[in-house]
């Protein structure tokens, strides 16, 4: 990959052509008559939106988690053994969660790259990576379906465990729950997604299933938003639940 | 971009498209995805070495707090192209999420009140190897 020594041009005003508005840009655009954020298309504020309503929903999950786990006079069970592994004979401490970060951080990174070959309108190499980001959104929750059916196996419930405090099979079920279920449904709009864009639904702007809108390359990109934020939230979850 | 025409009639000077940007597509080198998808699983490498060597106490806060912080704004960043958005976006999706800090405020306080009833209303905390009723 010869693309990949590009150069980046450091200079502000064209890294970040927002900033080099300033405030001023901001008055102007909130004051604008019609549209609020001037040649960004429709879809992505409406994305970005949708995640703002979603981070307060994980947000206030990661905080119930907070405050029961602060309030129990039972010790909490210790992650770091819960988590761990046995690998020939050796306990390594959260290894399925560590290849579970890495799987979703790689799928991140071949859905950024989805994203620009999108828009270089190369369907082949875009399908191919959107293909990827789903087959490692797939292992993602496949891993998960496993770590959940080891902890059920080892008596984990929502209302007790055997190790120490009752609210950490509530929390844990509750937060890893929606997020996979997030994996999940992000895993079949990238199917969709991929299709469209192997059929070359983009390119000939055919409208999609359930609107008369022409179809474009901004639905790969919005679709990457959602994506990230599905990796966003594990950074969060990993830090606080496995780490803590 | 049903009112590009729209935006084409207003003078010049109004509105100037950013430089990185062609419509409102985001189209980047490709170098800087790999760059920070490298720097990515560096910092889940380090964040992941921080439980495997024990590190207790606040350095241990200190090193996922600020291992997770950097993951999360490279990917909002760089993955969602955030430095390049417009500026009303950027402060239209990024203040929201700051009114959660009040919300970790009144857990803290709730949490705080609830743990000092249940040590002073309630049996003394069990010893750690206590077994409860796993079913």
């Amino acid at each position: 990959m010869t693309t990949t020594h590009l150069p980046i041009d450091l200079d502000t005003t064209q890294l970040l052509p927002a900033a080099a508005g300033g405030w001023d840009s901001v008055v102007k655009d909130v004051s604008s008559d019609q549209r609020v954020f001037k040649d960004v298309p429709w879809g992505k504020p409406m994305m970005w939106i949708f995640l703002l309503s979603d981070t307060f929903i994980f947000g206030t999950f990661l905080i119930s988690y907070m405050t029961v786990r602060s309030s129990t006079t039972v010790p909490w069970p210790n992650p770091s053994e819960v988590f761990g592994l046995q690998v020939f004979g050796q306990s390594v401490p959260l290894l399925l969660i560590a290849i579970m970060t890495f799987v979703l951080i790689s799928s991140s990174g071949t859905m950024a790259l989805a994203v620009n070959f999108g828009y270089r309108r190369d369907r082949e190499t875009t399908f191919w990576l959107l293909l990827a980001t789903a087959a490692l959104g797939a292992t993602f929750v496949g891993m998960q379906a496993f770590e959940w059916t080891k902890l059920i196996m080892e008596g984990v419930r929502p209302w007790g465990n055997p190790w120490g405090a009752h609210q950490f099979g509530a929390c844990f079920f509750m937060i890893t729950g929606f997020h996979g279920t997030h994996v999940t449904i992000g895993v079949i709009f990238l199917s969709i997604v991929a299709t469209k864009v192997r059929r070359g639904d983009l390119d000939h702007q055919r409208p999609g299933f359930l609107t008369g809108r022409k179809g474009n390359y901004e639905i790969v990109e919005i679709m990457g938003l959602y994506w990230h934020f599905v990796d966003l939230v594990w950074v969060f979850i990993f830090a606080f639940f496995y780490l803590w | 971009m049903e009112y590009a025409e729209h935006l084409d009639a207003l003078p010049p000077s109004r509105e100037e498209p950013p430089a990185a940007t062609t419509k409102g597509h985001q189209q980047h080198p490709l170098g800087i995805y790999f760059k920070i998808w490298g720097l990515l699983f560096v910092l889940s490498t380090a964040s992941y070495l921080v439980d495997y060597f024990h590190f207790q106490g606040m350095l241990r806060w200190t090193l996922i707090i600020v291992f997770m912080l950097l993951k999360a704004g490279l990917i909002v960043a760089v993955f969602m192209h955030m430095v390049w958005e417009r500026l009303a976006l950027l402060y239209a999706i990024i203040v929201p999420p700051l009114l959660l800090v009040t919300l970790i405020g009144i857990g803290v306080l709730e949490a705080g009140y609830t743990f000092s009833a249940r040590e002073t209303f309630f049996a003394p905390p069990p010893p750690p190897a206590e077994k409860p009723a796993a079913h």
